[in-house]
């Protein structure tokens, strides 16, 4: 409860169901951000930002580098607190809470400069994702009671599902540091599956991957979102994958709002355009 | 399941019988070996079979904290002068208590607990101790814990010494009745080394090694990460707990001086030696290292070469950080070990 008194009151009423102006968070919003703004020292890397994420929604989040796509993605995960603004994931209001918290309340994502559990083994990595929901506590453990057996193969067995989905079975024994680049993605976003998550967040997956790798990608986000019912949010340089993908897009720039809408729009949008000509990007620069 | 799923993968028993035999095999034949031992071996044998027990003990509970968990703690040796204070004091004979420790309170000065009890209650003191140094120092970011655990031997170096009316100041507790013997010891160190392999290979010791690893994926992958290092600490300041109780009631004597920043040091060359996060390696470095200080001994006292053996470890440590810097098993166990203990595990 304190955790609500010491919010800032514009937050309470922002995300206080029922209270809004422009419709309430209905329960199909699995991901929302309002006013999302966050100051390093004098520099405002993002400012406004807003997202409503549907159950199922596939949206793309681009521009150029620099722009604070990975800072929105931080401040949506718990890593970074928000200057102002606030974020609710399933309905609960998060914002200032630690990022394990976001994590149990459906969401997992990935980071731009892949972050895996290099000294272990891959298996290992994708089974931690488990342990949030599924591992036993502290006494079951040490005793080995029956509930740890159940909770260890529970985590293997979802382990084990999400290794074959990615196409990483032949790689489990393998040390997680010595894996190719396009291997450790594989194993991240594997990792952040293994967590059950409703929402996932992926930043710029396919940097460093060859044309097969990312053709591997895309089919795997699309079966995610289709098959799985995973909600997805992307940031990727590569327009290719984010037209051919994505149902919506969101572009940033400076921190702020160029444009939002279908990719078809996005792509004849002159400020759009303006915003990457401005700041020519390189393929080689993006990563 | 596909067939281009390697066997591993294949869905494991809910409870692997096999393991949990061959563990207890192993325990008994252990016990067995100890037993036939223990009617050969002089009382100086027996006791530093003892402190072998004990030493390995402290560090596989180390390994624990430092490396399964990637803090860097020196506190054992406090724990350990909690764990034994504490002990010696609550069993400490009624008549002793009375004429030589002025400052106890009448309730304690008339009791004289039982050995089990007074092990407990160290055990209980040590793990408070950890668990308020940990609320407060974990959540830094850095060094803070060596640091903090650091000071914390000083501080109770400190209490030792000046709190005359419970501790006796410098001359230290002597005439403690010698409870512990090899039975106690090894019965510790089979304990210690159940539970941390338990630990290491369950989720929760992934959940330890993904915080070492990379705390902010792991808290991303909701594992809650300071409590975690709380638990892996407070349960490796426990187990420091009662080896010094166990060690008060072997040696019979504990004095402010008994464990100090030498074993601190010790016992992390343990931890580097063996590897960070081996249980095999940091048994094998205990032991080695503790058989080493004690056949140094007759060549320190004859030769008066003093401070031989500590400068062998800083040796060995020289050594290892130059040509195997991961340690003697990198963070790993052997292959056969886990096969033979968790076959469930690597098929
Ligand atoms: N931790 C930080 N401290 C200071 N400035 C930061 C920090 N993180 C990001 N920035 C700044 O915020 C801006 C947005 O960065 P970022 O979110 O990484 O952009 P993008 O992911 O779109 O390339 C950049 O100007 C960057 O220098
Ligand atoms: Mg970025």
């Amino acid at each position: 409860m304190s955790a609500m008194i010491d919010r800032p009151p514009a937050l309470l009423l922002a995300f206080a169901p029922g209270r809004r102006g422009n419709g309430t968070i209905d329960s199909e919003t699995i991901l929302s951000a309002e006013g999302l703004t966050r100051r390093f020292g004098g520099i405002t890397a993002v400012e406004g930002y807003d997202l409503r994420l549907a159950q199922g929604d596939l949206v793309g989040l681009i521009g150029p580098n620099g722009a604070g796509k990975t800072t929105v993605f931080n401040m949506l995960s718990g890593v970074l607190r928000p200057s102002a603004g606030g974020v609710a994931v399933n309905g609960q209001d998060l914002t200032g809470r630690p990022a394990h918290r976001f994590a149990r309340a459906g969401l997992a994502r990935t980071f731009q400069n892949i972050r895996l559990f290099d000294d272990l083994n891959v298996f290992d990595n994708v089974m931690s994702g488990g342990h949030m929901r599924l591992g036993a506590g502290l006494w079951p453990t040490m005793l080995q009671l029956p509930r740890f057996w159940r909770a260890e193969a529970a985590i293997r067995e979802r382990a084990a599902g999400v290794v074959e989905l990615v196409g990483l079975g032949p790689h489990i024994g393998r040390r997680a540091g010595d894996l190719s680049y396009g291997d450790r993605r594989r194993v991240e976003i594997a990792r952040a599956l293994a967590s059950d998550p409703q929402v996932l967040l992926l930043d710029e997956p396919a940097a460093g991957l060859n044309p097969s790798e990312t053709a591997g990608l895309t089919a795997l986000i699309r079966e995610l979102v289709n098959r799985h019912g995973i909600t997805v949010l992307l940031v990727e340089h590569d327009m290719r994958l984010v037209m051919a993908l994505c149902h919506r897009i969101q572009v940033l720039n400076r921190g702020r709002f160029v444009a939002e809408g279908a990719p078809r729009e996005i792509q004849s949008d002159p400020a759009v355009i303006e915003a990457y000509l401005g700041t020519r990007r390189t393929r080689a620069g993006a990563a | 399941m596909s067939k281009n799923v390697p066997d591993a993968l294949a869905l494991p028993q809910a409870r692997p019988l096999a393991g949990g035999l061959r563990l207890a095999a192993l325990v008994a034949l252990l016990l067995a070996a100890l037993w036939l031992a223990s009617s050969v071996l002089s009382a100086y044998g027996a006791t530093l079979a003892a402190l072998v027990c004990l030493n390995v003990a402290l560090a596989v509970s180390l390994q624990l904290t430092n490396g399964l968990t990637g803090m860097f703690s020196l506190g054992h040796p406090a724990f350990m002068m909690i764990g034994a204070y504490v002990a010696a004091v609550l069993g400490y004979p009624v008549a002793r208590k009375s004429t030589m420790l002025s400052g106890l309170p009448e309730a304690l000065a008339a009791w004289q607990a039982p050995f089990v009890v007074a092990v407990a209650l160290g055990a209980v003191a040590a793990g408070v101790a950890a668990w308020l140094i940990g609320l407060v120092v974990l959540r830094l970011k850095g060094h803070y814990l060596a640091v903090a655990t650091l000071g914390l031997i000083v501080i109770v170096q400190g209490l030792a010494l000046n709190w005359q009316g419970i501790t006796r100041g410098g001359s230290g507790l002597s005439g403690i009745p010698r409870k512990t013997d090899i039975w106690w010891c090894a019965g510790l160190m089979i304990a210690v080394l159940v539970i941390v392999w338990r630990l290491k290979f369950s989720s929760l010791g992934r959940a330890m090694m993904a915080t070492r690893e990379d705390q902010l994926a792991a808290e991303c992958i909701g594992v809650r990460t300071a409590r975690v290092k709380l638990v892996a600490f407070v349960l490796g300041a426990v187990m420091a707990g009662i080896v010094g109780a166990l060690m008060a009631h072997l040696i019979t004597v504990v004095t402010p001086r008994s464990y100090g920043i030498t074993l601190a040091f010790n016992l992390v060359v343990m931890v580097v030696i063996g590897g960070t996060g081996s249980i095999t390696g940091a048994v094998i470095a205990a032991v080695a290292i503790t058989l080493m200080g004690e056949g140094l001994k007759p060549l320190e006292e004859g030769m008066g070469l003093y401070g031989l053996s500590q400068m062998m470890v800083a040796l060995a440590l020289v050594l290892v950080l130059r040509f195997r810097p991961q340690g003697l098993f990198g963070s790993g166990e052997p292959g056969w070990l886990i096969r033979f203990f968790r076959p469930e595990l690597s098929r």
